[in-house]
C-alpha cells in the first residue's frame, strides 16, 4: 500500500514536471522544473531497487548537465520569454497528433505484449559493487566504447568553443 | 507484498517519451528541445530499469542497469556538444531561432 502511494506520488510529480517543462514560455523554469523532474525520477529508480542509477542520476542530470544548461542559457542571455519568438508554437496541430499518436501505440503495446508479473530483482542488485563488477568484466569493451565517445565529445566542444585565429 | 506492475512504470514512461515528442517538435528554443530531448532519453531508462526489475536472472536485471548507465554516458556527450554548437551559432548569426537558422536546409 505505501509502495502504491509513494509510485503514484512520483509519478505524478514526473508527469506535473514533464508537462511544466514543454508548457513554459521561460526557459529558466524549464530548466528548473526539469530538474525536479530528474530528482523524482531519481526516486523512483530508488523504488526500481536500481539504488546506484538513482544516485548517478541525481548528480549526473539534475547536477552536471543541468548546470550546464542553465550556464547556457545564462551565457546567451535567453533568460526571458522573449529572446526566442514563441507565439503560435503551442497551436501546432501535426506535432500534437504525432505525440498522441507516438502514446498512443506505445500504451498499445505495453498492454498488448506484457503482461503483468511479480518483480524479481534483488535489492543487491543495484548497488556499486554489482554494477562495478559487471561494467569492468563483462561489459568492459561496451564500456571501453562510451570512455571513448566521451572523450571525442569533450575534444569536439573544445574545438567548437574555440575562437577561429586565422 | 502488494507490488506495482510493470505496466505503471511503462505507462509512465510512454508518457514522457510523448511529452519530450511533443516539446521537440513544438518548441523554437534550441535549449528547450534539447531539454526535451533529455526527457525522452529519462523515460528510455527508465523503461530500461522497470523492465531489468523484471527480468528472471541476475546478469539481465544488471543488464538493464548496465543500459541505462551507458545512456546516461551517451546523453552527457551528446548535451557537451549539442551547447557547443548552439553557443557557436549564437556567435555567428545573433539568433538561435530554428525557425531561422536554416542554412543546411536550402
Amino acid at each position: 500500500m505505501l509502495e502504491r502511494f509513494f509510485f503514484f506520488l512520483l509519478a505524478l510529480l514526473a508527469i506535473a514536471t514533464a508537462v511544466g517543462v514543454v508548457a513554459n514560455r521561460n526557459p529558466v523554469r524549464s530548466a528548473l522544473l526539469l530538474v525536479l523532474n530528474f530528482i523524482s525520477l531519481a526516486m523512483l529508480y530508488f523504488t526500481l531497487s536500481a539504488q546506484f542509477l538513482g544516485v548517478l542520476q541525481v548528480i549526473v542530470y539534475a547536477g552536471a548537465i543541468m548546470v550546464l544548461f542553465l550556464f547556457v542559457i545564462m551565457l546567451l542571455n535567453l533568460g526571458s520569454p522573449e529572446a526566442v519568438a514563441q507565439e503560435r508554437e503551442l497551436r501546432r496541430p501535426l506535432a500534437w497528433l504525432i505525440a498522441v499518436g507516438l502514446f498512443a501505440l506505445l500504451v498499445s503495446q505495453v498492454f498488448l505484449i506484457i503482461s503483468p508479473s511479480t518483480p524479481m530483482a534483488e535489492p543487491e542488485v543495484g548497488t556499486a559493487r554489482a554494477i562495478g563488477l559487471a561494467l569492468f568484466t563483462q561489459w568492459a569493451f561496451p564500456m571501453l566504447i562510451v570512455a571513448v565517445l566521451l572523450t571525442v565529445g569533450v575534444i569536439g566542444s573544445i574545438l567548437l568553443a574555440r575562437r577561429r585565429v586565422a | 507484498m502488494e507490488s506495482i506492475p510493470l505496466n505503471a512504470y511503462l505507462t509512465l514512461s510512454a508518457f514522457l517519451f510523448a511529452m519530450g515528442a511533443v516539446g521537440v517538435a513544438l518548441k523554437r528554443n534550441p535549449i528547450v528541445m534539447f531539454m526535451c530531448i533529455e526527457l525522452m532519453l529519462n523515460a528510455a531508462n527508465l523503461a530500461f530499469l522497470a523492465f531489468a526489475r523484471y527480468q528472471p536472472t541476475v546478469q539481465e536485471q544488471v543488464a538493464g542497469h548496465i543500459f541505462a548507465l551507458f545512456v546516461l554516458g551517451v546523453a552527457a556527450a551528446e548535451v557537451a556538444v549539442g551547447l557547443g554548437i548552439i553557443t557557436v551559432i549564437f556567435r555567428l548569426r545573433e539568433t538561435i531561432d530554428v525557425d531561422e537558422v536554416n542554412l543546411l536546409r536550402e
